[in-house]
């Protein structure tokens, strides 16, 4: 009986042994070379795979920063400069530094800015919703409302706020992949700079339509009267497309704009609340 | 001996044809008509007036920008108040040019007697240039422009001449009360398509929920190459490669048009507007428009004046009845709604459809089952909830091979579903950016 367990043990070893023996000949013959250092690098990276680099995963990423020569394009939003220099410092290069940036929603037009005119109530998307018509409440830029850009946030940083019909970006959270501005049809959200306590100064509006025209839709819309282009003295603002728009690498924060928007299309965001020098605006 | 019809897919809707057997009724011109620079499939026209001038009645105001995009023609007498920007009936602002009607005065070219013209001497190349330059595109909803068709391109021939006088949205009745009407001139129109293609035989298809016209053009064109087709009642049989087939038994190949397969088909409206251009001089400036709706006191056919805004159709056929929930251009499975009634009437609209609150209702979607009805009635053969699916899932690549431009958005799938999933508008949309991927490719 044991004699059987014997040769049964023997045996198997024995095949065991001449199948480990042809394996390790066939894996060093077939081997695929990967650089290490891949994935020492992945092994830095935020490991989320959300694609705000522009890859569709930490992997392919970390192995193009591997091999490509040149850094200019590569940054990983999510990991931010932390990130980047523990990348560089395993590979022993020099990390390409990149102001935080933030999603921001440039459209202020709530139910009793824009007043709703026309129902809705196809495909709960706002792709399709921007194939059909200019939306409910007029205006054909202005934000639809429905949320696809809460549906792509990997890092649950936007939602809709019920009251303005608006979304509303958390900065904490917000680690500006871009997968929202990829989504939205109308190309309402941008990333900008995060600048210190999450300060804004933004024109909330991207109407392209005249100024009177955007006026009946929305009585916070930008009519392009170029007041806030005159009096920025950094030259931050641009003025095209009946809009103006704020390069946020530009602003110095200096609020003087927002004064002088007759429409309150320039929002500012998380300041202190002014001296009663000036006028207020409708701050809440 | 079972009817004819195409074999592929398709629905029975019920007809509700309530404005059907109505005289077309022909309306004044509106006192500011507003005319879209885009009323047709291509390049939107290139503007000719300017703020203040003073225009006529079938004075070309836009000239094609290219071969696929037509002319525009004024259809009032009056002054230009703007070239401006205004809302068409795709929800957004176009260009358009407004005009202030001021008297009714045409052009002293066009020929507005009723005589009928019965033989042309014009070659068939006059015939093809007086119709590109009448801006006539197909009435029966898709606009694209009609010289294009009448150019055969090299290679083919045309064999056959179709006249689609199917009319298979329910609730439109706009052809139909054409060919009982106009049913002389539309003949003479149809031999004188058949002469500018150069084709010798011309088949009317007609569905049979139309026997009095089917009758009327069958007394009229025995003796010559044309004959009259009555079809079984099938929806989307009035869409061009459906008809095709019910009649002829030839499928267009995916990608293609009926011309690959020797035929060019035209609506029963075009063909009477190409009779018009040809025989009278006369620019495409009106069209027959359906205004119909269950809760609507008069349903009509009214002959309209492009530019006219809807809002003035809708108050001759007794006005906007308290329980409507939504207007719709077009008919009730290939129509949209409009967002505002202000919109002007252009070349493609076919009717004005208001559906009341009960049948505005949206039934609540629920997640597919799988029963593959969307599958069954799909006239192209196409898996309208595979396509859905890959839309939703933003995976447009994967869509292209799936046959999603061979759609014709017709419907049948959403209509059929039990759980009521728009179907047609993710599939819309994946057809809009596969269609961008496919622009991006050929750029390259």
């Amino acid at each position: 009986m044991s004699q059987i367990i014997i040769y049964t043990i023997i045996t198997l070893v024995a095949i065991g042994a001449a199948a480990a023996i042809i394996l390790y000949f066939v894996a060093q013959k077939f081997k695929v070379y990967e650089d290490p250092r891949i994935n020492e690098v992945e092994m830095a990276l935020p490991a989320a795979n959300c694609g705000g680099c522009g890859f569709p995963g930490c992997h392919n990423f970390a192995e193009t920063l591997v091999k490509s020569d040149s850094w200019d394009d590569l940054f990983c939003p999510v990991g931010g400069n932390e990130t980047m220099s523990k990348v560089a410092a395993i590979l022993g290069r020099e990390a390409i530094e990149q102001a935080p940036k933030v999603a921001v929603v440039r459209c202020n037009g709530t139910p009793e800015f824009r007043p709703r005119v026309t129902e809705y109530d196809g495909a709960p998307t706002c792709a399709i919703a921007h194939s059909l018509y200019s939306g409910e409440g007029g205006c054909p830029h202005g934000c639809l409302g429905l949320g696809d850009c809460v549906v792509v946030c990997d890092f649950d940083a936007i939602h809709m706020d019920p009251v303005t019909d608006l979304p509303v970006v958390v900065d904490d959270k917000c680690t500006a992949c871009g997968a929202c501005v990829e989504a939205c049809p109308r190309d309402i959200i941008e990333l900008r700079k995060k600048n210190k306590k999450d300060r804004k100064i933004f024109v909330s509006c991207i109407n392209e339509e005249k100024g009177a025209v955007a006026k009946k839709n929305c009585s916070v819309a930008c009519i392009g009267c170029a007041k806030c282009f005159k009096v920025c003295p950094y030259e931050a603002i641009t003025m095209e497309n009946n809009k103006a728009f704020i390069d946020s690498e530009k602003c110095k924060l200096c609020r003087k704009c927002v004064v002088v928007c007759p429409t309150n299309a320039i929002l500012e965001l998380n300041f202190p609340p002014r001296k009663t020098d000036k006028i207020e605006t409708d701050e809440s | 001996m079972s009817l004819k019809t195409f074999s592929r897919g398709g629905v029975h809707p019920p007809e509700y044809k309530l404005s059907a057997g109505k005289t077309i009724i022909e309306l004044p011109p509106p006192e500011v008509a507003v005319i879209p620079l885009s009323q047709h499939l291509g390049a939107p026209a290139k503007v000719l007036v300017n703020r203040g001038d003073q225009v006529k009645v079938g004075q070309m105001i836009a000239q094609a920008a290219g071969f696929v995009s037509t002319n525009i023609h004024s259809s009032v007498s009056g002054k230009v108040l703007k070239v401006d920007q205004f809302m068409d009936s795709s929800g957004y602002r176009k260009m358009a040019v407004q005009i202030q009607v001021e008297g009714d005065q045409w052009l002293e070219t066009i020929d507005r007697s009723d005589d009928l013209v019965r033989n042309s001497v014009l070659p068939a190349e006059d015939i093809r240039k007086k119709i590109l330059e009448a801006g006539i595109v197909g009435l029966g909803g898709a606009t694209f422009p009609s010289h294009v068709k009448l150019m055969v391109p090299q290679g083919k021939t045309a064999e056959y001449l179709i006249i689609n006088g199917v009319e298979c949205e329910p609730y439109l009745t706009a052809d139909h009360s054409l060919m009982m009407e106009r049913t002389e001139e539309l003949f003479s129109g149809i031999q004188l398509l058949m002469k500018g293609l150069g084709v010798e035989k011309a088949i009317i298809g007609i569905e049979i929920n139309k026997p009095d016209a089917i009758e009327k053009m069958k007394q009229l064109v025995q003796g010559s190459s044309v004959t009259v087709q009555g079809l079984k009642v099938k929806y989307p049989q009035g869409g061009e490669k459906q008809l095709v087939h019910a009649l002829l038994k030839r499928e267009v190949p995916s990608g293609g048009l009926p011309i690959d397969v020797g035929v060019v088909v035209f609506n029963v409206g075009t063909t009477l507007a190409a009779y018009e251009a040809v025989m009278k001089n006369r620019p495409l400036i009106d069209r027959v428009v359906t205004v119909t709706g269950k809760s609507l006191e008069k349903p009509s056919n009214f002959l309209v004046r492009i530019g006219t805004p809807v809002s003035s159709l809708i108050e001759k056929a007794g006005g906007v009845p308290d329980d409507t929930a939504k207007v719709i251009n077009g008919g009730p499975m290939m129509g949209k709604a409009l967002p505002t009634l202000d919109i002007p009437i252009v070349k493609g609209s076919s009717g004005i459809l208001l559906i009341n609150k009960n049948e505005a209702r949206r039934r609540e979607v629920k997640p597919c089952i799988r029963c593959t009805k969307c599958v069954t009635v799909c006239p192209m053969g196409l898996e309208p909830y595979l396509l859905m699916t890959l839309s939703e899932k933003a995976l447009y690549d994967r869509m292209e091979p799936e046959k999603v431009m061979d759609c014709i958005e017709c419907g049948s799938c959403s209509y059929t579903c039990p759980s009521s999933r728009p179907l047609l508008d993710y599939i819309r949309l994946g057809k809009a950016e596969v269609g961008k991927i496919m622009r991006a490719r050929k750029a390259v």
